[in-house]
């Protein structure tokens, strides 16, 4: 009965999860702009997000077929998302971090991670009018 | 969470760049150097970045990974007042090129900038996380 309550939530919190990882992923090419040989990535956010929430088969998940096998850690990911940037402009020491793309990313990953957090207050602030009704 | 780690990888970004600003002072500052009794004048250095791995996928931060020092011969004047000439009445400069490390300083202070912001908005975030249901 209780997870009812939270069910709602389980999507908004797994999409703010992926969100923060994102804004890691593109922390650390801004960060290595000036590393050479550095190659930027980014991750599909979307294709993730289906997959952590289990609306998509996960061809990272790891399976244990045989016996032998270990089961991976609860929460475990693979890293199907991460994808590798192609560089834009052809640059002497081939790091492909193109700056306007990344803050361009930054800028609207932040964005969407305050519109999540947003949502999230919502549904909490829904479901604590419910719990107390009109009586107040 | 993944969020915090943003400070790390921001913050070896920041304190690698302002290794570089300090070669770059250091070169600037002995661009006028001349070479002494050895017959060898103060070499610019570079900084050397390299990616530093953190833990989790994805994450990578900053390190510098060597100075190294220029082998370009050295700027030679042909001065034969100058106490520290050569018998031919050259005088050896260290060999600093003033405009290169003008650019080098500008783009690490801009690279700086950019990692503190990233900072300042991930900061900015947390916070906002922090008052979550508030």
């Amino acid at each position: 009965m209780i997870n009812r309550l939270t069910d709602t939530l389980n999507f908004q919190a797994e999409a703010l999860v992926l969100r923060s990882e994102r804004q890691r992923l593109i922390a650390s090419n801004i960060a290595n702009a000036d590393t050479p040989g550095y190659v930027a990535r980014d991750m599909d956010f979307a294709t993730a997000l289906r997959q952590a929430t289990g609306q998509a088969g996960t061809p990272g998940r790891l399976a244990a077929t045989a016996p032998g096998h270990l089961s991976p850690p609860a929460g475990a990911r693979g890293e199907a998302g991460l994808r590798y940037a192609a560089a834009s402009q052809t640059n002497l020491d081939r790091n492909t971090v193109d700056m306007d793309r990344e803050r361009a990313s930054f800028a609207d990953n932040s964005v969407k991670y305050e519109a999540t957090l947003r949502f999230i207050n919502g549904s909490v602030r829904t479901m604590l009018d419910a719990i107390k009704g009109q009586s107040s | 969470m993944s969020m915090f780690q943003v400070f790390n990888i921001s913050g070896s970004a920041v304190s690698a760049q302002s290794q570089r600003l300090n070669v770059v002072a250091s070169n600037l500052a002995n661009a006028d150097t001349v070479a002494g009794p050895d017959g060898s004048a103060y070499k610019a250095r570079q900084v050397v970045f390299q990616t530093e791995l953190m833990g989790a996928a994805g994450a990578a931060g900053v390190r510098v990974s060597t100075v190294s020092e220029s082998d370009a011969a050295g700027r030679r004047v042909h001065d034969p007042k100058h106490p520290s000439a050569d018998a031919e009445g050259y005088v050896t400069f260290s060999n600093v090129n003033a405009v290169e490390e003008m650019v080098n300083m500008i783009s690490a202070s801009r690279s700086y900038q950019n990692n503190v912001e990233v900072m300042n908005t991930a900061k900015v975030l947390l916070q906002k996380t922090l008052q979550l249901g508030s």
